[in-house]
């Protein structure tokens, strides 16, 4: 087995040194380091680019988030590998928005440390999409793409970059028209375009297919999961469709009463079929573990 | 072809039952049922304008209450909206000033004349107070509904993306209070003209107003009659005027989107 060097970057002290406090701990990583990104998504060889400086995208240690007397999340450890597709699930209420807020940095935990591998320079590429799109109803497609540039790029520069994103998306002849003539399946995507536009390291999905109807849903799956394989970012997809976390993700993670309850690898090969018998069988295992087995 | 004639037509049919009118009232005063002293007919109404017009009186009259109407405007409605914006943005400045002002908002302003006449006189600084004060409250009240009303998602999401905080605010916060504030707007305008006509009618020595007063002491109706059609003119001439800018500025709002 070939194992891949860490780039020395990411050993710095305070980005690595979270890792392997516990033998335990020690041992998650060394699986990681152990096995190399193909091994991650065999699917989606050859990478499209080296991504070594930011090996592990982002990792929970001991994490908790309180709400008054109110535990949210408990201690919860959690490693995501860069350009891992992750699907966290659980039942409304169970911690898994606050799981996404805590990564996106719009909450903080009340103890515990997250590690988020950020840019050479810092900066914060971290990007969320949620549920609804929120696109500025003053701002025409365009313009509203361009906020994901904020403070990276701007005037033409960020106009070109803008309009290639909504490209990929399908949406290029609409850029000059306001938010308000889109449908909703469109409008989600102009969201995901400007998530996208800044090459994130990490999206953060907070059921942002929630509000779609079953047929554009689909069509957004295949969407994301096909920028997903290009872009080769990490994405985290809180989600309560069990079928849509199987379908997308290579690993998902269960969340009940503020624990991981279940962490499961998906090892199946893109693209994945629809109602599929093995689909059907992980998404029977995660069930039982949300409901109980034989219950 | 068809359509613009369509359109015409559409036009002319609202402009219909004024004409209607002012033909009845014309029949009316000059067949003695409505009598000269009560009501001047359309014809002498229009013959005190062209009298004016050419004696320069009319236009300075309109230009003198335009002049006050506007720059009293102007005053209280920045004020207005500065208070607005200052405490719709910070919980300080709300809590510090929103009490005293909401307290202030419930006295008439024209409740005021008898003060403002002991302290300004019949001089300008009255009538510009009077119409500050006025406009103040629409704006102030309506800009601070605007910004306190702007969709926190939107704010939340400019924050995620970095935005600085003048960027969230002439990106987010401001477009997101606009079409409030252009409520605010219309209604001042309104206010602004009512106010100007009470204040010069009691205490002046030009305008419109005082044009009015004077010809009600000579009796002439017309010019009478006159003043008050002007007012009309002046104020759905300013409305216009908001529509059109709320047309220029609003066009991502699916109200002001021509199908």
């Amino acid at each position: 087995m070939s194992v891949i060097a860490l780039n020395p970057r990411s050993e710095a002290p305070g980005k690595s040194e979270v890792l392997g406090k516990t033998a335990k701990d020690a041992a998650q990583a060394r699986a990681l380091r152990e096995t190399t990104p193909t091994q991650w998504f065999p699917y989606a060889a050859p990478l499209p680019r080296a991504r070594d400086p930011r090996d592990i995208a982002f990792s929970f240690r001991g994490i908790s988030r309180k709400f008054g007397d109110k535990t949210v999340l408990d201690n919860i450890d959690l490693d995501v590998p860069a350009g891992q597709f992750i699907a966290v699930i659980g039942k409304s209420g169970c911690g898994k928005s606050t799981l996404l807020r805590l990564l996106t940095g719009l909450d903080k935990p009340s103890s515990g440390s997250l590690t988020v591998n950020r840019g050479k320079d810092g900066e914060n590429r971290t990007r969320i999409m949620f549920q609804e799109p929120r696109l500025l109803p003053w701002a025409k497609i365009a313009k509203n793409v361009e906020v994901g540039l904020t403070g990276m790029a701007s005037g033409e520069d960020a106009r070109e970059k803008s309009l290639a994103i909504l490209g990929e998306v399908g949406l290029s002849d609409r850029a000059g028209e306001w938010p308000s003539v889109l449908s909703g399946g469109q409008r989600q995507r102009v969201a995901l375009a400007r998530a996208l536009v800044a090459h994130p390291y990490i999206l953060a999905l907070d059921e942002p297919l929630g509000a779609l109807d079953a047929l554009t849903r689909i069509e957004m799956q295949q969407l994301l999961e096909r920028i997903w394989l290009q872009q080769a970012f990490t994405a985290v997809l809180v989600t309560h469709d069990v079928a849509e976390a199987v379908a997308l993700a290579d690993r998902v993670i269960v969340i009940d009463h503020g624990k991981i309850a279940l962490d499961l690898d998906i090892p199946l090969e893109r693209p994945r079929r629809h109602g599929s018998p093995e689909l059907a069988r992980l998404e029977g295992e995660i069930l039982d573990t949300l409901f109980g087995a034989g219950d | 072809m068809k359509t613009t004639g369509q359109s015409i037509l559409k036009n002319v049919t609202g402009w219909a039952l004024p004409a209607v009118i002012v033909l009845a009232w014309e029949i009316a005063a000059r067949t003695g049922l409505i009598s000269p002293n009560v009501m001047a007919a359309p014809s002498a109404v229009a013959e005190a304008f062209w009298r004016l017009l050419l004696s320069g009186e009319l236009i300075r009259n309109i230009s003198v209450s335009t002049a006050r109407a506007l720059s009293g405007f102007v005053i209280g409605g920045s004020i207005g909206l500065v208070f607005g914006l200052a405490n719709g943005l910070s919980g300080l400045s709300r809590n510090l000033t929103d009490t005293t002002l909401q307290m202030v908002r419930n006295i008439p302003h024209l409740a005021l004349i008898p003060l403002v006449i002991l302290w300004f006189g019949i001089d300008e600084q009255a009538k510009l107070f009077l119409v500050a004060l006025g406009v103040f409250f629409p704006i102030y009240v309506n800009t601070l509904l605007g910004i306190q009303s702007v969709d926190p998602h939107l704010v939340e999401m400019g924050r995620v993306y970095g935005m600085s905080r003048t960027n969230l605010f002439f990106r987010v916060i401001l477009p997101g209070a606009l079409p409030a504030i252009f409520v605010g707007l219309r209604y001042a305008l309104g206010i602004m003209w009512l106010t100007l006509i009470v204040a010069e009618t009691i205490a002046a020595s030009s305008g419109l107003g005082y044009m009015a007063m004077q010809a009600r002491e000579f009796l002439l109706i017309d010019v009478v009659v006159l003043s008050i059609l002007i007012y009309a003119l002046l104020g759905k001439l300013a409305d216009s005027f908001a529509r059109l800018l709320e047309r220029l500025t609003l066009q991502w709002h699916p109200a002001f989107q021509t199908a």
